[in-house]
């Protein structure tokens, strides 16, 4: 079947992600933009996914739990793994490497996890948009040790992507798809990187606010709607 | 000047690459995004940047670049010594921040051009 999907979506976690940003809400707009799956990514922590991948159960929107890191190199990319135990596993890891710097709410924004009803369960001390303390290359291996899904992001943007920060893509790095921003078409950015030619790409919101959930999306053909086959259907993507 | 006396000068460690030593420096880039030194760096120029990824080499190595200054004691990552050492583009390093190293190679290269 064909779905559409928006893998990228901020929630109420991340300190630029808007208040509004709550399970409830996220699901509804996902819903009214016609969108099947999206991806939980908040800046350096996977706390909020869960709940939202419940709650999108019963809605019939199918929710990929994952992160967007942000490596020492300042270059961010998605994450998404299939079940709590590798998701927890991940949020360990991106606790001890993530530099403890507190976050000042009234300068980046508050850093909350919520419930359904968007009770407040948990705030986040650390500043999420800090870089991690480990190279693009480290966090790839752990992704994909955690049989994870990996995509660099935005890799059109003139910062924090994996071509602004690193100029050109390391030709070790394994990634499921490269992610491009609203900001630019597939078709224009190949004219400016006919060597990426062969790559899946997504597109996808980055949305940060209720509004821009969905604004782009990425058609996908998948089997069924279950991690491995959406794996599938993200590499198998071709321009 | 050369790498090895700006190195001797301004007490920098090598971290390798000690058989570029003798380039001559013409003029330097400061900066940290790879992209951005790609579009503008000039040949011969000595880079200060906190990066320490292999693809800095790829990087010098396409530009020309005389060598790389690594801020802040940051050391070069396994795989960047090695392709270091076989492009033969020396990797420095300097406890200094990228606002003092880069004032410091400025006023040398500057006195340098001016003595000539």
């Amino acid at each position: 079947m064909e779905i559409r999907a928006d893998l990228h979506i901020h929630t109420v976690l991340s300190p630029c992600g808007d208040l509004e940003m709550s399970p409830e809400n996220i699901l509804h707009f996902a819903r009214q933009k016609g969108l099947k799956l999206i991806g939980i990514t908040d800046h350096n922590s996977t706390r909020q996914a869960s709940i939202i991948r419940e709650y999108g159960k019963e809605k019939g929107i199918y929710v990929l739990t994952g992160t967007e890191i942000n490596s020492k190199e300042e270059i961010h990319a998605l994450a998404f793994f299939e079940t709590d135990e590798q998701l927890q596993t991940f949020q360990q890891y991106l606790d001890v490497h993530l530099p403890n710097i507190p976050n000042n709410p009234e300068k980046f924004g508050y850093q909350v996890v919520t419930d359904r009803e968007e009770n407040i369960i948990y705030e986040e001390p650390r500043l999420l948009i800090s870089a991690l303390n480990q190279s693009i290359e480290a966090i790839e291996k752990e992704v994909h040790r955690l049989k994870g899904i990996f995509i660099p992001a935005h890799i059109d943007k003139p910062c924090y992507s994996l071509l602004s920060q690193l100029g050109f893509i390391p030709p070790d790095l394994h990634f499921e798809a490269l992610e491009l921003s609203a900001h630019t078409t597939i078709s224009r950015f190949l004219s400016e990187h006919p060597e990426l030619k062969s790559a899946p790409f997504i597109q996808s919101s980055d949305a940060h606010y209720p509004e821009d959930i969905g604004k782009i999306h990425t058609q996908l053909q998948v089997e069924d709607l279950s991690f491995e086959s959406i794996r599938q259907a993200i590499q198998n993507l071709s321009s | 000047m050369t790498v090895r006396e700006l190195a001797e000068k301004l007490n920098l460690d090598i971290c390798c690459g000690k058989a570029g030593l003798d380039r001559e420096i013409q003029g330097g880039y400061t900066s940290d995004l790879l992209s951005d030194v790609m579009g503008n760096a000039g040949e011969g120029n000595i880079w200060v940047t906190l990066q320490t990824h292999k693809n800095i080499m790829a990087i010098a190595s396409l530009k020309e670049l005389s060598a790389i200054v690594l801020v802040k004691n940051y050391k070069p990552e396994e795989e960047t010594i090695t392709e270091s050492e076989s492009e033969g583009i020396p990797i420095l390093s300097t406890s200094c921040q990228t606002f003092e190293i880069t004032g410091k190679i400025y006023e040398l290269l500057k006195e340098k051009t001016n003595g000539q």
